[in-house]
């Protein structure tokens, strides 16, 4: 089929191309757009109206002129083409393989804007997933098909703590199928080069596939790049019966870039400038997680994004907030103290936490035992609060024990080498041990029965996790 | 009747503005393009009609078709609603699901209530009986918790000329009523309501009793009435959906419309798969019987998400007019206000506060006002209720947020949600000293009919505690807690005990998740004569460190594990340690 050529662009404004004299031209249909240096590029219909079409054109728009230039309209939207073959790819923010690979031969060729899974469809996550982080595992439990993002900040470890979520993830006790969907929007070589080689080093490439737009790439393209991902890897959990991780980072840099769209169209802006429909675009990404019934596969999406000037409140990390099932929240504080992972586990959470752990998921304590740290080591905090302005002689014997249990809690239980795959159990004992810190009295939201049967004796140095039922007449 | 047809000329995003539409209504439905969407009429300038579409428009231009449906947004009533899942615009997620698969399909028109399936109809009335609008000809047992009455649909009026109890499915006629002027109008359980429109009723009461929650920061401190109007703003991660749900599982209401506006899709999975399984506290049936969900998730069509509060409401004022007490949570209308300014951006009004629509108060006053407590249409006066608790989630926890502003001019119960309880995982993270109930006074009565003493004193007790709590902690801050008087710490104590041993309450433990109101009630009199007992035993000499670490006070911190059948511990708590005050 040949399809119209036109040569009526009148405008050229920012990313954005008007076409005039179209008929028949569908929204959200997908163009193609050839410059005068023969050069082909890619856009999307944005608007309709009347005989006129305003396209987004995914490259830059530099060398695209008005006389000279053409448009041609394909009659479709953006698709990927999709086969197990992803599996070990490359591609750039497009979906075109930069791995010198050839072309993935397509199975079937899916629109990347995806559609929404019905509610009634969806079965509800609750698999545990062991990260081997303690602050994640034990506090800010991690489940199957959960969309947990990771918020940061310039100059934070978060591509080193998502590199080893990826590494070291997996369901305790299960051999099923595994895959990892990279999707990097605006990042550095260095940072794009940090995944490769760590994928490459521990044989993770062989299950992952890698959507790749850099810095200096074009910025439009960054609209597709989650997209893509989120089609190749629903395509890998819901056709193949995969269990997939999707990592998008950073979303700031997605944000942006629609940012720009929206500034070029004179859209009336929403906050800090960005487009009014910025948490529906979000959420029509991030609710491309979760599990399907009768389907074996299931995505977990760990999306990446730093906030600027640290600021929880800004728009990006807010409305994400808002549509993702928690978040893990890195502390510049933490990272200057030298600890790694800098997980500040207070404002970080796991919306999904209570339905994955527990007995028969990871055991029966965790679900107090969690409560019960949670709230010793907040209180652990405001009592160094307190000591840094009144000085520790002000605290109440109480009160160092807590502010000891905190010191304690983050050297000892957040900290961890960034090889250290520490299982749930592990970080069951060391929250137990480190809870010896406390009066008995203290611990009220652990029931009577959990604390005799799992409580280590203090004074007695008996490594946790041990002999536990010997100890128990002698703590009564 | 002429199909009026028009063309479409310009298609962005949810909007399609469509010309030839001159004979075209204001908010009727409108069928558009080849794939057949929903739309509605939202704005009309000479002969182009703007729509918003319902669906997403990808893949729609220029040519297409868009015909009238010539009646404006509806949605269907009668029995089969209990126990279902619609969309914003009622179209029926599980019947959805079998016909297009796992994903939403556009432009698929399955009506939401069963045609084929049969309701045993009892009739109530008889042949010769005379009826007008709002009378119960019949009832149909729709679950084993509610009894479905149908009623005489508006505007119709006159002597039943034939009825009959047998099963008929929802389009068969019941009953045949005949007018003054001899015309006869047939009824038929399936009847139509337009969205936008309040049903009527015959008056509008004051409300007056407490719509138990099971919640005790909410119940005791500031409770909503049956028939009132709360909100619960909060940043994100501070548990308004929490709290949304524990209201839906334990509000004492006969049913129960869950409107998810916007949020995630897991949070509709979560009461889907779990309400079958939980249990109404009052007649052990699952609580699903008594549910109704509308679920428009965020990243489902924007204009539907409009809708879907609009839907959720008329739904709950049928089962009001039956004269039933109904609970409506909407989650999250902040995400209804984005969609309405996404429209009206798109449609290029004039912006008010933050890019919303000038007309965005008004709009969130038609929703909050369609609750209430009436006296229904009919015969017997029955009196039915609707309560409305809508979330609000504010861009970083900011209170200034237009939505906010707008809801608290007109609801009555503000539960403020605080993103510090929730890092110290003090759940429901209710602030007590920014949240108000300005129901306390309507319910004074009741409460004192209910418990048999000044309920509403013992509640300002604990709130004086709580307060002198903030006030102390900020001299705590500066000079240390050494400085305060035994006196003072002994009330920071008992503010400790008010907030761990009572407000804080964990929604996932089998037990803590739910308690009854005398349950409340004698827990807060423990609390509050322990601390009278610790301050007198204060007066009289006894050393403070004494008194922190009386047994009695672990006792207390475990009292609101009591079993709901063994109430009575908790008052043997209270004695044995008056008996033993007093001994020693």
């Amino acid at each position: 089929m040949t399809l119209k050529k036109y040569l009526t662009i009148t405008e050229v404004v920012g990313p954005l191309i008007l076409v005039e004299d179209v008929e028949g031209i569908k929204y959200e249909e997908l163009a193609e757009i050839e410059l005068p240096s023969g050069k082909k590029q890619l856009g999307r219909v944005l608007e309709v109206n009347g005989d006129k079409a305003l396209v987004q054109s995914f490259g830059s728009t530099t060398g695209v002129s008005v006389e000279g230039s053409s448009v041609r309209f394909l009659g479709r939207g953006i698709e990927l083409g999709v086969s197990p073959d992803l599996l070990g790819r490359i591609f750039d923010g497009m979906g075109r393989p930069i791995d010198n690979g050839p072309p993935v031969i397509a199975e079937q060729r899916l629109n990347i804007n995806g559609q929404a899974i019905n509610p009634y469809a969806r079965d509800y996550p609750s698999e545990f997933i062991q990260t081997g982080f303690s602050a994640i595992d034990g506090l800010n439990t991690l489940v199957r098909g959960q969309k947990l993002p990771i918020f940061s900040a310039s100059g934070l470890p978060h591509s080193r703590i998502a590199a080893q979520i990826a590494r070291q993830s997996r369901v305790p006790e299960s051999q099923e199928k595994f895959a990892v969907v990279f999707g990097a929007m605006g990042i550095t070589f260095e940072e794009a080069h940090f995944f490769i080689t760590d994928f490459q080093k521990t044989g993770a490439i062989e299950r992952a596939v890698l959507f790749v737009n850099l810095a200096n790439d074009p910025a439009i393209e960054r609209i597709a790049t989650p997209r893509l991902a989120l089609t190749a890897a629903e395509y890998l959990a819901f056709e193949l019966d995969m269990h997939v991780l999707v990592i998008l980072t950073d979303m700031t840099n997605y944000c942006e870039a629609l940012r720009e769209v929206s500034a070029a169209r004179k859209e009336i802006p929403g906050r800090r400038g960005y487009p009014g429909y910025l948490y529906t675009d979000l959420s029509t990404i991030y609710e491309r997680a979760g599990r399907i019934r009768g389907k074996k596969g299931s995505i977990t999406q760990i999306p990446i994004l730093t906030m600027p000037e640290d600021d929880k409140t800004h728009p990006i990390p807010d409305l994400t907030g808002y549509i993702t099932e928690g978040q893990i929240i890195i502390s510049r504080s933490m990272h200057r103290k030298g600890i790694y992972p800098p997980i500040d586990v207070l404002p970080s959470l796991s919306r999904l936490r209570d339905k994955g752990i527990g007995e028969g998921r990871t055991r029966e304590d965790h679900p107090n035992w969690a409560n019960q740290i949670f709230a010793s080591y907040a209180r652990g905090k405001e009592a160094q609060e307190l000591s840094t302005i009144l000085g520790e002689a002000a605290l109440s014997e109480l009160d160092k024990k807590f502010l000891s249990f905190a010191e304690r809690f983050e050297n000892e239980f957040v900290r961890q080498d960034e090889y250290e795959d520490r299982s749930i159990k592990d970080t069951l004992s060391i929250g137990w041990d480190l809870l010896t810190e406390l009066p008995r009295t203290e611990l009220k939201r652990i029931k009577y029965e959990l604390i005799d049967k799992y409580l280590p004796r203090k004074d007695e140095n008996v490594s946790p996790g041990k002999d536990r039922v010997s100890n128990r007449e002698e703590t009564d | 009747m002429n199909e009026i047809t028009g063309k479409i000329v310009r298609v962005s995003g949810p909007l399609v503005v469509a010309e030839g539409m001159n004979k075209a209504r204001m908010f009727d439905v409108v069928h558009v393009g080849d794939l057949n969407l929903i739309g509605e009429i939202i704005e009309l300038r000479n002969d182009r009609a703007s729509i918003q579409v319902y669906e997403d428009t990808a893949g729609i231009g220029p040519g297409e078709k868009v015909v009238s449906t010539n009646h404006p947004l509806n949605v269907e009533l009668g029995p089969g609603l209990i126990g279902s899942i619609f969309d914003g615009i009622q179209r029926p997620l599980d019947k959805l699901m079998l016909e297009t698969g796992n994903l939403i399909n556009r432009g698929v028109a399955i009506p939401p209530l069963d045609r084929e399936k049969k309701w045993d109809f009892q009739a109530s009335l008889r042949i010769g009986d005379r009826v007008s609008e709002g009378d119960i000809l019949g009832t149909v047992q729709e679950t084993t918790l509610v009894n479905h009455k149908i009623m005489t649909p508006a505007g119709c009026e006159g002597e039943v000329v034939d009825i009959k109890s047998d099963s008929f499915t929802l389009e068969e006629i019941i009953a045949r009523i005949k007018n003054t002027q001899g015309k006869i109008s047939e009824v038929r359980m399936l009847q139509n309501w337009p969205v936008r429109k309040s049903r009527p009723y015959q008056k509008r009461l004051a409300p007056r009793e407490l719509l138990s929650t099971g919640q005790r920061v909410i119940d005791t401190f500031f409770p909503v009435s049956k028939g009132g109007t709360a909100s619960i703003p909060g940043p994100f991660g501070s548990g308004k959906t929490v709290v949304q749900h524990q209201l839906a599982k334990w509000a004492d209401a006969e049913i129960v419309v869950y409107i998810g506006c916007g949020e995630r899709g897991n949070e509709m999975t979560d009461v889907l798969l779990e309400f079958p399984e939980l249990k109404d506290p009052k007649s052990g049936e699952p609580l699903m019987k008594r549910t109704v969900l509308v679920a428009n998730t965020s990243n489902m069509p924007v204009a539907a998400r409009e809708a879907s509060i609009f839907t959720g409401i008329t739904i709950a004022e049928y089962y009001r007019d039956m004269g039933y007490n109904v609970a409506v949570m909407a989650d999250s209308t902040s995400r209804w206000a984005e969609a309405l300014r996404e429209i009206s951006g798109r449609l290029e009004e004039m912006p008010g506060e933050e890019g919303y629509p000038a007309y965005l108060p008004s709009k969130l006053a038609d929703f909050y006002e369609r609750a209430g407590r009436v006296v229904c249409l009919g015969k017997d006066n029955r009196e039915g209720t609707a309560t409305i608790i809508g979330a609000v989630s504010p861009p970083g926890g900011d209170l200034s947020d237009p939505v906010v502003q707008a809801t608290l001019k007109v609801v009555k119960v503000y539960w403020g949600l605080d993103s510090k309880l929730a890092y110290r995982r003090h759940f429901p993270a209710i602030n007590w000293l920014i949240s108000y109930s300005l129901y306390l006074d309507a319910m004074r009565d009741y409460f004192n009919e209910v418990t048999g003493m000044d309920w509403i004193a013992l509640r300002n007790k604990a709130m004086q505690i709580l307060e002198k709590e903030a006030e102390l902690e900020e001299i705590v801050r500066l000079v240390g807690r050494d400085t305060l008087s035994p006196h003072d710490q002994m009330i920071l104590e008992s503010a400790k005990s008010i907030r761990e041993d009572f407000l804080h309450q964990i929604a996932f433990d089998e037990i803590d998740t739910y308690s009854s109101f005398k349950k409340q009630q004698k827990l807060l009199t423990l609390i509050l004569e322990a601390h009278d007992l610790f301050m007198k035993a204060l007066e009289r000499g006894s050393e403070l460190e004494n008194l922190v670490s009386h047994p009695v006070r672990e006792k207390i911190a475990r009292a609101k594990y009591a079993l709901e059948e063994n109430l009575d511990d908790i008052d043997a708590i209270l004695n044995d340690f008056k008996e033993e005050v007093g001994t020693s």
